[in-house]
């Protein structure tokens, strides 16, 4: 006898405007398995499952939820149906206790009471059974988000959700985090639960799933048992022609300190200590990767370093002191002595989104004597330099006249790339550069980067991505909760160690 | 000061904190939910105009209180359209509120009435009177305990009572139902409560109708409980300081009453010049004294309120995100 799949879409079609986000989808997903479904941002994998989870109305085709025609109007039904989902984004009222979230929507009365009541010993059930320890009375906004997210699958399970989809549930975790939120997914699927898995990072495909879908362009292109894949074969079903995963580059030639930072301070302004004693550098040359979960005080270093954060401590650049507060500790000055930086957050910090690419070409650089033409702008010549720029990062459409915003993120990041990188800077800060681009990008990107350093640039990366930090960089540091947790060789470490690190537990110094 | 100056005072703040108090949960009702609400002084002014020209007609204060909570109701159903189904601008409509029934007011009364844009007097079963209260009588002669239980407890209108019990109600409903627990959420966080699969809208037009119905109740008090008529502008500003008391109150019911009786406490100590002119020592200028409540606000926006974090999504449309 063969049973039904748990889930099952037939055609589904869905467009905004003119923009077919779904194009006749089919997939079964079987019962009691972990399904895997890849793809690059804006591949449809969002779309679809919010057309599952009944966000969206899909304009063509049909669902079964096992094995029965079902229609899903709104998220009631999906609930209904036993549908339950995690969104990359959580959807937890923050100053409300655990309980009340996993209560809210789901209530048994008029009153809140017995409601509460119930939930409380039904948590401590699901907590024993599925190592999903969660405090019921804690506040969402004072636990950490790997905890956050076992409240969301609670909140799934505490509706009787069979089916649990989870879109990119690791982007926020540590390594440690996304183990344990697998071994919870292995229980799950133990007990019979089905699971849906939207990813873009091939690895997690690899190491959790039992089968795999590839979605391109709005369609399902492919899909296989993940047994009888690799991430390459995936890799190229997702972009559409060979990728390379591996960055080529050769060894550094690493010459004098570019950026030394000594004793560096930061306490925000809600008088949070971020950056705590922190002390490094970088020589021309080479690239040093830091490596962190976001929100260890990465984002504070760049700020200070980039000349928008105030700190104290010193650091020297090509040996002379930058100031770290009044006047002369701005991004302008920073340009200046020779720093350039593609911050972590393009879309708040390197681009105005709702200006043409042009123009967003000249920010910070606007006073650039070629830009000017007497007392105005000289737009044409800014337009022509984009025009080259944009031809030169390979971004698509090269339409300088174009908001940024009408750009994919990878085209964006190119965008920030090649207005930094033309500068000829001696230091470049850049964080997370890939976040939210897509592998075709990736793999350009980071071929810039490693071109700069053969240059003989110092490059300072930060990112989240532990791949790309061994992937890149000639050094990595480890920031955990404000400070420097120690330094590794890409060779001598591996993805376990730094992982600890990054966990705040240090095993000895090494090399 | 003698005991009895100190209750006629505290008498009066209660009278007077009663419209504060309407307003301020009316207001919390409103923000709780994420709608921002700048019109309750316009609510309240509508309110306040139609139910003294019922009342004046019928004959019946409870009737004009009917017209008064039917006037806020069509001001909060154009707020709740604008701010909810037309996601517009919330402080704009509010303002638009304002204006509007600030000169839609005047206009009807004038053409209505005939009197200059003011309703006529107010008297008998048209306007609300001070309840006794069982033993209020007999009891007057207790020292210190009698005089407090007449003076001050006894002898308001139902309005004042019934603007006391909306207090713990509040909280109740608030803190302790199902219904109060999405209010809260949907003023935190709408995509939870949406994606926990219940209407964003619903619950956001449930809110700004209770909002309506509370300022419909409060404007009503000012013209056929604390004043015989309506007359132009008479919220005077009301509508805002409840808001502040709000502020002061960071969103919570019992400390909105505990708000409010202190703004109406300055209220009612400007209005007796002969006990300020004993406590300072000297005469102060009447003018300055009007002003003094207000500037009293300020100072205490300012100076006193600490940190108060808003409902997080107040202000803010809900748009579902893809």
């Amino acid at each position: 006898m063969t049973t039904a799949p748990a889930i099952e879409l037939k055609g589904i079609s869905k467009s905004f405007g003119p923009v077919q986000a779904n194009k006749d989808i089919s997939i079964r997903v079987m019962p009691g398995t972990i399904h895997g479904i890849i793809g690059e941002n804006g591949a449809g994998k969002s779309t679809l499952m919010s057309i599952l989870y009944g966000f969206y109305k899909a304009d063509a085709g049909e669902i079964f939820i096992s094995g029965q025609k079902t229609a899903i109007p709104d998220s009631q039904a999906a609930i209904a149906a036993g549908i339950g989902m995690v969104f990359q984004h959580f959807k937890l009222v923050e100053n409300f206790t655990v309980l009340e979230n996993v209560v809210l929507g789901a209530e048994d009365s008029g009153l809140l009471r017995p409601s509460l009541a119930r939930a409380r010993r039904e948590l401590k059930a699901l907590a024993d059974e599925y190592e999903l320890n969660v405090d019921p009375d804690a506040i969402i906004e004072d636990i950490g988000v790997g905890m956050q997210q076992r409240v969301e699958i609670l909140k799934a399970l505490y509706r009787r959700a069979d089916i649990l989809i989870l879109d990119e549930p690791t982007g926020v975790l540590t390594p440690a985090e996304a183990d344990h939120l697998f071994r919870i997914l292995e229980n799950l699927k133990r007990e019979g639960k089905t699971i849906i898995l939207i990813t873009h990072k091939l690895r997690e495909i690899i190491d959790a799933t039992d089968t795999v879908s590839v979605m391109r362009r709005g369609e399902m292109t492919a899909t296989v048992k993940t047994s009888e894949t690799s991430p390459q074969k995936l890799a190229e079903l997702m972009v559409g022609r060979k990728v390379s995963l591996q960055v080529e580059k050769s060894p550094a030639q690493v010459r004098d300190v570019i950026l030394d930072v000594q004793n560096l301070n930061v306490t925000d302004e809600k008088g949070v200590h971020r950056v705590k004693d922190v002390s490094f550098n970088v020589r021309a040359g080479e690239i040093l990767g830091i490596a962190g979960v976001s929100g260890n005080g990465q984002s504070e270093l760049l700020e200070v370093l980039g000349g928008y954060e105030k700190g104290s401590g010193t650091i020297t650049v090509n040996g002379q002191p930058i100031d770290l507060t009044g006047a002369k500790s701005d991004g302008r000055s920073r340009r200046e002595r020779g720093i350039a930086h593609v911050p972590e957050d393009r879309q708040r910090e390197g681009l105005i989104m709702d200006y043409h690419a042009w123009e967003n070409v000249a920010f910070g650089y606007h006073h650039d004597p070629k830009y000017q033409n007497g007392m105005f702008m000289n737009n044409a010549a800014i337009k022509a330099d984009t025009v080259e720029k944009m031809e030169r990062f390979d971004v698509r459409p090269p339409d300088p006249r174009l908001a940024a915003k009408s750009f994919s993120g990878g085209n964006q990041q190119k965008i920030v790339l090649a207005r930094e990188i033309e500068r000829n800077p001696d230091l470049l800060l850049i964080g997370q550069p890939t976040r939210g681009v897509d592998i075709g990008a990736i793999e350009f990107i980071h071929q810039q980067i490693v071109a700069l350093r053969d240059q003989g640039k110092a490059i300072l990366l930060v990112s989240v991505e532990l791949e790309e930090i061994l992937a890149l960089s000639d050094r990595i540091a480890v920031m955990f909760d404000g400070r420097m947790m120690g330094e590794r060789r890409p060779q001598d470490t591996d993805e376990k160690e730094l992982g600890m690190m990054m966990a705040g537990m240090n095993k000895g110094e090494a090399a | 000061m003698d005991l009895l100056t100190v209750l006629q005072v505290l008498d009066s703040t209660v009278r007077l904190a009663t419209p504060l108090l309407l307003a301020c949960l009316a207001g919390l009702f409103s923000e709780r939910a994420g709608i921002f609400d700048i019109g309750l002084e316009g609510k309240m002014l509508a309110a306040a105009f139609l139910s003294a020209a019922v009342a004046y007609t019928s004959g019946s204060a409870w009737v004009g209180l009917g017209a008064g909570i039917f006037a806020s109701l069509l001001l909060s159903g154009i707020h709740g359209l604008a701010s909810i189904t037309f996601r517009g601008n919330q402080l704009i409509s509010g303002v638009a509120i304002n204006f509007l029934a600030a000169g839609m007011t005047v206009v009807v009364a004038q053409s209505w009435f005939g009197q200059g844009g003011r309703t006529p007097q107010l008297s008998g079963a048209a306007r609300f009177e001070p309840i006794t209260l069982p033993f209020a009588e007999a009891l007057r002669e207790v020292p210190v305990l009698g005089p407090i239980y007449y003076e001050l407890i006894s002898g308001h209108t139902a309005l004042v009572y019934i603007a006391l019990l909306f207090v713990p109600l509040t909280w109740w409903i608030l803190f302790r139902t199902r219904f109060g627990l999405r209010l809260r959420a949907v003023g935190e966080n709408p995509a939870a409560v949406d994606t926990a699969g219940i209407s964003v809208v619903w619950l956001r037009y449930m809110a700004v109708l209770i909002c309506g119905v509370l300022c419909g109740i409060a404007g009503a008090y000012l013209a056929t409980a604390l004043q015989a008529s309506f007359v132009k502008d008479m919220s005077a500003g009301r509508g805002f300081i409840a808001l502040a008391a709000l502020i002061f109150a960071k969103w919570r019911p019992w400390q909105a009453l505990y708000s409010c009786l202190l703004f109406g406490f300055l209220q009612a100590f400007a209005l007796r010049p002969d006990v300020i002119q004993t406590v300072v020592g000297f005469k102060v200028n009447g003018q300055l004294l009007d002003v003094l409540p207000y500037i009293l606000t300020v100072i205490i926006l300012a100076g006193f309120v600490g940190k108060a974090v808003p409902p997080r999504a107040g202000g803010e449309p809900y748009v579902k995100e893809r």
